[in-house]
C-alpha cells in the first residue's frame, strides 16, 4: 500500500507521538543511568516538512552543531539524528570520559573533537538510539536492526541534508518525530529527531490495528 | 546593504542586477550558481539527487541536477539572460560520513551529484568555470548578482572566493 503524508490523519499523528514517546522515555532512562544524571525530556512533537523550509524547523543550515547519525533496518526502516550545539557535546563527552568539562568558552567555540571524543560521542548517540528503537521494536512487535553509528560536527542543514537526500528519493515532504532532552543541571540541550522512511508509517500504524 | 535571497534545499531562484543569493550548509548536496555577466542575471539551484529517472515522484524539478538546469536557465533567460553568455560555478557534494559498513546506496551521493551537475550543464553548453566540491564538510554559498562572484564559507576548512 502506498501511503502519503497527506493521508495521515490526527489519530495517525497522535499514536506516532505516543510511540515517539516510549521511545524517548526508554532512551532517557538509559541516558540517566549510563551518565548518574537527571535526564528531562519534553514530550515528543510530530512534524511534516517541505525540505526547504526544514532548516527553518529546527535551526539555520550553516548552524554548527554536533550530530550522531544511525540508520535502521528490519521490518520497518529510517534515520535518526541526535543533534547536539558543540558546546553541549563537548560537556557530555567529558563527562563520559571524565575528563574536566569546559565552562568558560563560549557557545559557538569550535575546536573539533578529538577521536576518544568523537566515539564517545558515538557511543551516547548509539546507546540512546537503540533504547530508542528497542521501546518501538518491543511495542510494535516489529524487528529493528540499528546500524554503526556516525560521528560528524559540521553545518547544520549539511548533517541534514544525509538523511533528507534518502528521503528525496520518495518524498518532496519529510516526517519526524523530535524529542528534546535537557542533561543534568548543566542545560546541555540536544534534539533528537527520528525519520522513518515513508513505507514504515504504514507499517507501524499496522501492527498497532490502527489502520 | 544588498538584499539576500535564501535558497532552500530542492530549491531554485534567480535575481537580476544586484543582490545576494544564498544557500546555507551544503552536504552531499550541490549549489550550482549560473550568471550572466552581460545581463547581471544571477540563478542559484540546490540539488539533492543526480537524477529524476526512475524516480516516481519527480515533479519537483529543483530536486534533481537533470531536470533543475534547464528549469533555472528558463527562469534566467525569462529574466533577460542570454544563454551564450551564462557561466557555471559549483559547490557542495561531500560526504558528511565515513560509512564504514556495506556499501550503502548512499555511498559517494555527493560525487554522484557532481558528475551529474557537470554532465547535465554540459547538455546545456553552459562551461563549469569554478568548482569547489567533495570532502567531508559542508559548504555555505553567495552569489553575488552585482559581480557573479561565490563565496564558498566553511566551519574549519577556510573562506574562498571563485
Amino acid at each position: 500500500m502506498h501511503f502519503s503524508f497527506d493521508e495521515l490523519s490526527g489519530l495517525h499523528l497522535d499514536v506516532l507521538k505516543e510511540i515517539g514517546t516510549i521511545g524517548a522515555g526508554n532512551a532517557a532512562t538509559s541516558l540517566s543511568k549510563l551518565l548518574v544524571k537527571r535526564i528531562d525530556m519534553n514530550v515528543p512533537e510530530v512534524k511534516i516538512s517541505e525540505f526547504n523550509m526544514i532548516e527553518s524547523i529546527l535551526g539555520s543550515g550553516d548552524t554548527l552543531v554536533a550530530g550522531v547519525y544511525l540508520q535502521f533496518e528490519g521490518e520497518i526502516k529510517g534515520n535518526v539524528l541526535f543533534i547536539l550545539d558543540t558546546k553541549s557535546a563537548k560537556n557530555l563527552a567529558s563527562l563520559l570520559l571524565g575528563t574536566k568539562q569546559d565552562n568558560e568558552s563560549k557557545d559557538e567555540f569550535y575546536a573539533g573533537f578529538s577521536e576518544l571524543e568523537a566515539s564517545a560521542l558515538e557511543e551516547i548517540g548509539n546507546i540512546l538510539i537503540s533504547s530508542y528503537l528497542n521501546a518501538i521494536s518491543s511495542f510494535t512487535g516489529l524487528s529493528i536492526k540499528p546500524s554503526v553509528p556516525y560521528f560528524a560536527c559540521d553545518m547544520l542543514g549539511a548533517i541534514l541534508s544525509v538523511p533528507l537526500i534518502q528521503y528525496g528519493q520518495t518524498s518532496d515532504k519529510v516526517l519526524f518525530v523530535e524529542t528534546d532532552f535537557e542533561i543534568g543541571h548543566d542545560k546541555m540541550k540536544s534534539h533528537f529527531i527520528v525519520m522513518p522512511d515513508i513505507k514504515s508509517f504504514s507499517i507501524i500504524l499496522k501492527s498497532l490495528g490502527v489502520i | 546593504m544588498d538584499e539576500v535571497v535564501k535558497v532552500g534545499m530542492a530549491d531554485l531562484k534567480a535575481i537580476a542586477g544586484s543582490g545576494i543569493l544564498t544557500t546555507l550548509g551544503l552536504g552531499s548536496c550541490v549549489g550550482i550558481a549560473l550568471y550572466d555577466r552581460t545581463t547581471k542575471v544571477a540563478g542559484l539551484a540546490h540539488i539533492m539527487l543526480p537524477s529524476s529517472k526512475h524516480i516516481r515522484n519527480n515533479h519537483n524539478k529543483a530536486k534533481f541536477a537533470d531536470t533543475a538546469v534547464g528549469q533555472l536557465l528558463e527562469i534566467m533567460m525569462d529574466m533577460k539572460a542570454r544563454k551564450e553568455y551564462i557561466t557555471a560555478k559549483i559547490a557542495g557534494g561531500a560526504q558528511m560520513f565515513s560509512f564504514k559498513e556495506k556499501a550503502s546506496e548512499l555511498l559517494n551521493i555527493g560525487e554522484r551529484n557532481v558528475l551529474a551537475t557537470i554532465e547535465t550543464l554540459k547538455q546545456h553548453n553552459i562551461p563549469v568555470i569554478a568548482q569547489d566540491t567533495g570532502g567531508n564538510y559542508g559548504r555555505t554559498i553567495e552569489l553575488n548578482a552585482n559581480n557573479g562572484l561565490l563565496l564558498v564559507k566553511t566551519i574549519g576548512h577556510g573562506i574562498k572566493t571563485l
